[in-house]
C-alpha cells in the first residue's frame, strides 16, 4: 500500500476521499494529493531510494499508487550534466542541466503519464485519453500500449507530421480535432464528463502532476542530496514549476536533504505567457490568453495552476522571465553548439531564459544552477530549419577545397 | 438537463454590466456562483451553468460575443 490517504482542495482546503476527480465540488479549485508523512518516515532513507530501480520509480512511496505494479517505461533517472562549456559562455561556474529529454518517449511527460496510468489501472479503468499537441499525445499511447489498455488521443488537426507519427506508433486512436485551440479544449472537456475513462490531464490530474515532484527528488539527489540555489523551469500549466518546489520541501521534510534557498525561475514564451504577465503586473490574478507561440509544448492559454506558479515564485524568492520569441531558436542552438544536447523550443525557452538572468546579475557565478530541459528537439525539427544548410559539392577533392576554403 | 462549470473573465469596461443575471435570464439557465473576484478593473466568476445543452452553448456563445471570456473551471484540457 501507498501513503496518499485523500485528495485536498488547494482553493477552499476541504479533504475528500481518493477517487478519479480533479476539481472540488464546493469552490472548483484544483485537488491535490494529500499524504500520510509520519507513516511513510520510518521506511524512508538515502540508501533505500538509491537501492530502489533505476527509474523514477525509485520514489514510488512518495507517490500516489497503491499497487505493486507500476506502469513503468523507465521513465526517469535521466542524466544531470554538469555544463561547462555553455557555462563558460554565461558565466556561470556550476552550471547543470537536467536532461529529460532521453526519456522513454522524448519528454518528461513520461513522468506524469507514468503515474497516471498507474493510478488508472488501480481505478479499474481500461481506456485512458489526453488531448494534446504533442509530448503528451506520444506518451499516453506508449504508456498505455504498456499497460495494454486502449488509449485514445485527440490532437488538433494541423499539429505537425511528426508528432502524429510519435504518437499513432504506439497503437491508440488518433482523433485530429478540426477547429480552434478553444472547441478542442471545450470538446475534450466534454468527452471528459461524457465517458468512463482515464482522462490524464482531467480526471487523471492530480496523480498525473505528482509525477512532475521526481524532477526535483532525482536533481536534489544527484547534487549529492542538496537542492540547487537556482532551478529554471519552463511554464505551461504550472504544475511542473510548483510540483519540483513541493518535491524539495518533500526531501527537506524526510531528512534526505538539508534547508535550502533555492530559488524558482519560471519561463515562458512571449506568445502565451498568462503567468508571466501576471507576475510583471503583481497580480495574483491570472488572465487566459490565446495563444501564439512557437513554444507548442508551452502553449497553455488558461494554466490550471498559474496562481499557485505565482506563489511558488514568490515563496521562492524567485522570478519570471517571458522570452522573446525570436530567441527561443537561438536557445536551442546555444544549447546544441555549447553542449550537445538537442532540445525542443520549450528548452529554447529555458536556456534564452537562464541567458538572461545570467546576463543580468539574477544568478552570481558561483551559484549552484539547474536549467530543466524537458523535450527532445527531434519532436520540433520545423522550428529549426532555417539553421540547417548544409553545403554541396561535387565528389573531388577540389570541389571540397572551393566550398570551404584552405584549412 | 446538462451543466457546465466554467470560469468568466470581465474586462474593465464589461464589470459594471449586469450580464450573468441577463445569461440566465435570456437563455434559462440557473447560475451557481462558486467563488469569485472583482475589482475596479477585472473579475473573474467560477459558475456552474444548469440548462438546457444548447442553451448553454448559446449562452456562452453569446457572453464571448459581448467581450467576456469564458474558459474551463479547471484550466486548459490540452496539454503540451
Amino acid at each position: 500500500m501507498g501513503y496518499a490517504i485523500n485528495l485536498k482542495c488547494r482553493g477552499c482546503s476541504r479533504e475528500i476521499e481518493i477517487g478519479p476527480y480533479n476539481v472540488c465540488d464546493y469552490c472548483f479549485g484544483p485537488l491535490e494529493v494529500v499524504y500520510d508523512y509520519d507513516a511513510m518516515r520510518p521506511g524512508m532513507s538515502r540508501e533505500a531510494i538509491i537501492n530502489g530501480p533505476r527509474t523514477m520509480w525509485r520514489y514510488k512511496d512518495l507517490l500516489p499508487v497503491d499497487a505493486d505494479k507500476v506502469i513503468d517505461i523507465s521513465a526517469g533517472y535521466t542524466p544531470l550534466v554538469k555544463a561547462d562549456n555553455l557555462g563558460k559562455k554565461l558565466g556561470l561556474e556550476q552550471l547543470y542541466i537536467k536532461n529529460d529529454s532521453v526519456n522513454p518517449t522524448f519528454s518528461f511527460k513520461d513522468r506524469v503519464v507514468s503515474v497516471a496510468v498507474t493510478k488508472a489501472v488501480e481505478f479499474g479503468f481500461d481506456t485512458v485519453a489526453c488531448a494534446s499537441t504533442g509530448n503528451l499525445a506520444g506518451s499516453v499511447a506508449a504508456h498505455a500500449a504498456r499497460a495494454g489498455m486502449k488509449a485514445y488521443v485527440f490532437i488538433p488537426e494541423d499539429l505537425e507530421r511528426g508528432k502524429v507519427v510519435g504518437a499513432s506508433i504506439y497503437g491508440p486512436t488518433v482523433v485530429a480535432v478540426r477547429g480552434t485551440y478553444d472547441d478542442v479544449n471545450r470538446l475534450c472537456s466534454e468527452l471528459s464528463d461524457s465517458y468512463n475513462w482515464a482522462f490524464v490531464n482531467t480526471n487523471m490530474r492530480p496523480f498525473y502532476a505528482e509525477g512532475s515532484k521526481t524532477l526535483g527528488y532525482e536533481v536534489a539527489e544527484q547534487l549529492g542530496w542538496q537542492a540547487p540555489d537556482h532551478a529554471i523551469v519552463p511554464g505551461a500549466s504550472g504544475a511542473l514549476f510548483t510540483k519540483i518546489w513541493k518535491g524539495l520541501h518533500e526531501f527537506l521534510d524526510l531528512g534526505l536533504i538539508g534547508a535550502f534557498n533555492t530559488k524558482m525561475h519560471l519561463m515562458q514564451a512571449a506568445g502565451c505567457s498568462p503567468i508571466i504577465n501576471a507576475y510583471n503586473a503583481g497580480s495574483a490574478f491570472i488572465k487566459p490568453v490565446k495563444p501564439d507561440t512557437i513554444a507548442k509544448s508551452l502553449a497553455i492559454g488558461n494554466p490550471a495552476d498559474g496562481s499557485y506558479a505565482l506563489r511558488t515564485i514568490s515563496d521562492s524568492f524567485g522570478s519570471g522571465y517571458a522570452v522573446p520569441e525570436e530567441e527561443v531558436v537561438k536557445g536551442i542552438s546555444l544549447l546544441a553548439e555549447a553542449e550537445g544536447i538537442f532540445t525542443e523550443t520549450a528548452g529554447g525557452v529555458v536556456i534564452s531564459g537562464l541567458k538572461h538572468l545570467a546576463e543580468t546579475g539574477v544568478i552570481k557565478p558561483d551559484e549552484v544552477t539547474v536549467a530543466y530541459i524537458t523535450g527532445n528537439g527531434l519532436k520540433t525539427q520545423e522550428a529549426v530549419e532555417a539553421l540547417v544548410n548544409p553545403m554541396t559539392i561535387d565528389p573531388t577533392i577540389e570541389s571540397f577545397r572551393q566550398v570551404i576554403g584552405n584549412i | 438537463m446538462a451543466s457546465a462549470r466554467v470560469r468568466l473573465t470581465f474586462p474593465e469596461n464589461l464589470i459594471k454590466e449586469p450580464l450573468i443575471y441577463t445569461l440566465g435570464r435570456d437563455f434559462n439557465l440557473v447560475t451557481n456562483i462558486r467563488q469569485a473576484n472583482v475589482d475596479e478593473h477585472v473579475g473573474w466568476v467560477s459558475l456552474e451553468l444548469e440548462g438546457e445543452q444548447l442553451e448553454i452553448q448559446n449562452g456562452l456563445e453569446w457572453i464571448s460575443n459581448k467581450g467576456v471570456r469564458a474558459d474551463l473551471v479547471s484550466g486548459d484540457v490540452v496539454d503540451g
